[in-house]
């Protein structure tokens, strides 16, 4: 076949394939024929040739081939064309809209490589302390956040939080958080004052019908207390090494964002060699198989298949065995943060 | 996936039937019904979750938000029905403790 050069061209082009092709099926209905017949529908496509004007094509060939066709024959293939019509307008409003949607899709995904990069954080490395985190968006970008900070006495304060919602709303909301925690001011690091201070945040500043659950820890290596204060989150687990035996994280706590007023009470444990703190959000517990939903137990059961490894095998581990229960399908963003005491 | 929301209303008492999931699709649905009620003075709305299958986050936004909203306006706000996994959606983001809740069939309307 010729290149294919300007519009004209195409055109002339195409027609003449079409001729050649129709006028070998008309004269012995071969496969072959029928084979290019599928080749010119593609190139029609990728030319933005429309239906009505493939008709037009048809029954100009047509007319070459059989002079004599009686007139309503022909004629009846001015009706099709009218009638073909409407999908050819159909069909290139979906071109356009496919053409919009990929810059969207663009857009989001640079937006996305942003949040990314705008809520990076480091997790800190700590002797006696293995850390390991996961945080895995349902969709492009993450209404899940979590993020370490280690202060000049060497303490560890941990966040995880979730903004009720999900998609891009949640996600900027969550750039918010990440800002106001990073302008707090080192010596409130103290859960309940970190989360008083950002309930205030939330209130302010976002959407009323946003809101926001936190849980806030702080691990001081010398004393080996941690403390934490959660605002309506998702409950963790406790590991107690001694027992063997897992425990619910309980913290009660209003949601970030509802009152102002509202006060945060804080926790303490000790943590002993071999144990181990689980923070979760509740895209882990609201993971929806074709059982129904995850029982706690059943999560516990992964975590002790797993809680010889490190700790950041240990999370990946259960990220994997959930994202595959799920059919590869996260309904939520997923995260969760293991802390692991090795001494 | 889908929600139905049965609005009664006599005098200034609404009660609201929801049937269905509450999720991110359904969510705008159930508030557009639910906030021009919550922003007339002095209303007290009862909202019936008896019905509802699955609710995720999403509704615990819609629904915090009318409380908000309605307490504003010196209305009352209650929420009966809840399943078992519903009532722990409220427990653990403290709801619970703000908003009127009657679970199961305590306070049923039937």
């Amino acid at each position: 076949m010729a290149p294919l050069g300007g519009t004209m061209d195409i055109k002339e082009n195409m027609e003449k394939m079409y001729y050649e092709a129709l006028s070998t099926y008309l004269k012995d209905q071969n496969e072959q024929a029928l084979y290019q017949g599928q080749k010119i529908s593609r190139l029609n496509i990728k030319y933005n040739i429309s239906p009505e004007e493939i008709i037009s094509m048809h029954k100009n060939n047509l007319i070459e081939l059989y002079p004599d066709l009686p007139e309503k024959v022909m004629d009846s293939f001015d009706f099709l064309l009218e009638v073909m019509m409407g999908y050819g307008i159909a069909y290139r409003e979906h071109q356009s809209l496919r053409h919009q949607q990929q810059e969207l899709k663009t857009e989001i995904e640079i937006a996305a490589n942003v949040q990314h990069t705008l809520l990076e954080t480091k997790i800190p490395d700590i002797k006696g302390l293995e850390i390991g985190a996961i945080s895995v968006p349902a969709r492009q970008m993450n209404g899940d956040y979590y993020h370490f900070v280690q202060d000049e006495y060497e303490r560890i304060g941990v966040g995880i939080a979730d903004v009720i919602g999900k998609g891009i709303p949640a996600a900027l909301c969550m750039s918010m958080i990440k800002y106001a925690m990073d302008s707090l001011p080192e010596h409130r690091h103290e859960p309940n004052s970190v989360l008083e201070s950002l309930n205030r945040v939330v209130e302010h500043n976002v959407d009323p019908s946003m809101f926001i659950t936190m849980f806030y820890g702080l691990y001081d290596p010398h004393d080996k207390q941690f403390s934490y204060a959660s605002a309506g989150h998702e409950p963790g687990f406790y590991y107690d090494a001694a027992t063997g035996n897992f425990s619910d994280l309980d913290a009660k706590g209003l949601l970030l964002g509802v009152d102002k007023k509202t006060r945060y009470r804080q926790y303490e444990k000790t943590v002993n060699p071999g144990d181990m703190i689980i923070l979760l959000s509740d895209g882990v517990t609201e993971c929806r198989t074709n059982d129904g939903f995850i029982e706690r137990e059943t999560l516990i059961g992964f975590i002790q298949k797993n809680m010889h490894l490190q700790a950041q095998e240990i999370v990946n581990n259960i990220y994997k065995q959930l994202e595959k229960m799920q059919n590869f399908q996260l309904r939520d963003d997923f995260t969760l943060i293991i802390l692991k005491s090795n001494v | 996936m889908n929600i139905t929301v049965d609005v009664n209303e006599l005098n200034t008492e609404f009660i609201v039937k929801l049937n269905g999931e509450i999720d991110a699709y359904t969510a705008p649905k159930l508030r557009e019904s639910l906030f021009p009620i919550s922003e007339q003075d002095n209303v007290s709305i009862i909202i019936d979750l008896t019905e509802v299958s699955y609710m995720d986050s999403t509704g615990l936004g819609v629904f915090v938000g009318a409380f908000k909203s309605v307490r504003a306006h010196n209305g009352e706000f209650t929420l009966i029905g809840l399943s078992e996994r519903l009532r722990r959606l409220f427990d653990i983001t403290g709801l619970a403790d703000i908003i009127d809740i009657k679970s199961g069939t305590e306070g049923g309307l039937e």
